[in-house]
């Protein structure tokens, strides 16, 4: 990411932390990836797991889930007022009307940005996310800055991402503490009144559904 | 227990820092730690117990390993607590014993229905009528449990709101130790910023987490 992003916050002159040099070296991934190889035969031969429905389950989560499928909700809620209106009431039917349904997405609750409130999702405690709707998590939704700081500083976390935020806008953070998984429903930004559903879908990003950014219109 | 995974409220760990073009794993090893723990850790223990099992990582590893580094070291501490593997094995890499389980492994064509069909943590036994309405007032319980539990630090012995009654649900506090799922009430409670920042805080924001019924004293 670029500077600009962090410029003029206080986090941003935070000392380096020793603790957060991740094992990322080529000597550590080959240890880790030695190490996984051997737990993976172990579990194959005590029966546990077959090799060929872990590349199942890999295929599945690269190819057939990611924020793709959120964007679609999004989009939909956006043309269709009475869809809408059942997302916010039950988020899990609605979401499984179009198709996506699932693990870590059993009780969905989507939360409605408007001109005066802003919602931004966390879990401070491991790093639940719906991955029904929007795959699996970015590793910065897993990393201690944002895990920690999200729910003290929103508006400080906001502008690592460089939205900055009126002071009168409400800001609503959902820590998933539980097994309810949310998702932010943007607002739909103006001047696209003319753009079709699949148009929509298009310009809604993964951050805007966890409440990071805003949808912007393309120019 | 008070560990560092329970991270909400801290301000050391500096700016959010997302990556372009993140790739949905980052290596390899990745993809087979995801697969294995989807598939494996039910025939191990619960959920709830998988999530305490990182918790029990010693913090500095927990601080500089990536995220499935802490699903790998929660698989294999696992596998070893519930007799699946020995530690020689683990260590060796070779299995002494081919357990030949009575189900065998799922196939890989179970996936499509494991994944969409989602592990649902609702319950319609249990304590069912709630305690709190929409609208009580109450106080998270100033609780310090050595065992698991999902009432983080930052909430405890602060006032809030009930915001919504989500149903009952799996209780991780004795699930994650095989002492049952005593399924109970779980609320989304509503903090204000001030209640638990401060004065500071700014007057318009809102925290909400979703929390048991035994987390919660009426205020």
């Amino acid at each position: 990411m670029s500077d600009d992003h962090t410029h003029g916050h206080s986090a941003h002159d935070a000392p380096p932390n020793p603790y957060l040099e991740k094992h990322t070296t080529p000597e550590q991934t080959a240890a880790l990836e030695k190490r996984v190889q051997a737990l993976e035969s172990l579990l194959v031969a005590k029966g546990l797991v077959s090799s060929e429905t872990l590349d199942k389950l890999v295929e599945t989560y690269e190819n057939d889930l990611g924020p793709i499928n959120g964007a679609k909700v999004v989009a939909r809620a956006w043309v269709d007022p009475a869809y809408k209106e059942r997302l916010l009431k039950d988020a899990t039917a609605a979401i499984a009307e179009l198709g996506f349904s699932g693990l870590q997405g059993e009780h969905m609750v989507v939360v409605e940005n408007t001109p005066d409130t802003h919602n931004l999702v966390v879990c401070t405690l491991c790093s639940c996310y719906p991955w029904p709707v929007l795959g699996l998590p970015p590793a910065w939704f897993k990393d201690a800055a944002y895990r920690s700081r999200s729910v003290v500083d929103p508006r400080g976390v906001l502008r690592d991402f460089g939205l900055e935020l009126d002071e009168s806008t409400a800001v609503k953070v959902w820590d998933s503490s539980a097994e309810i998984r949310y998702m932010v429903l943007p607002e739909r930004p103006v001047g696209t009144e003319d753009m079709s559903e699949e148009e929509l879908t298009a310009l809604v990003s993964r951050d805007s559904m966890i409440g990071v950014t805003k949808v912007e219109k393309n120019t | 227990m008070n560990g560092v995974h329970d991270m909400g409220g801290m301000t050391c760990y500096g700016p959010v820092k997302p990556e372009e073009n993140e790739p949905i794993f980052h290596a390899a090893w990745e993809k087979r730690v995801f697969a294995m723990t989807m598939l494996g850790m039910g025939q191990l223990d619960t959920l709830d117990a998988f999530r305490h099992a990182i918790e029990r990582m010693d913090p500095t590893h927990y601080l500089s390993s990536t995220y499935y580094e802490h699903w790998l070291a929660a698989l294999e501490a696992l596998a070893v607590e519930k007799g699946v593997l020995t530690p020689e094995e683990l260590a060796t890499g070779v299995a002494q014993e081919t357990g030949k389980r009575a189900e065998g492994p799922l196939p890989p064509e179970a996936i499509p229905a494991v994944v969409q069909g989602g592990a649902p943590c609702n319950r319609v036994e249990g304590r069912l009528t709630p305690r709190f309405s929409v609208g009580d007032q109450v106080q998270a319980r100033n609780l310090n449990p050595t065992g698991h539990t999902r009432l983080p630090r930052y909430v405890r012995g602060k006032n809030g709101t009930i915001a919504q009654v989500h149903g009952t649900f799996v209780y991780p506090d004795t699930n994650a130790h095989g002492q049952g799922e005593q399924p109970q009430p779980l609320y989304s409670v509503c903090f204000t910023a001030q209640e638990l920042w401060g004065p500071d805080a700014a007057a318009t924001d809102d925290l909400y987490i979703d929390l048991w019924e035994d987390y919660l004293d009426p205020a």
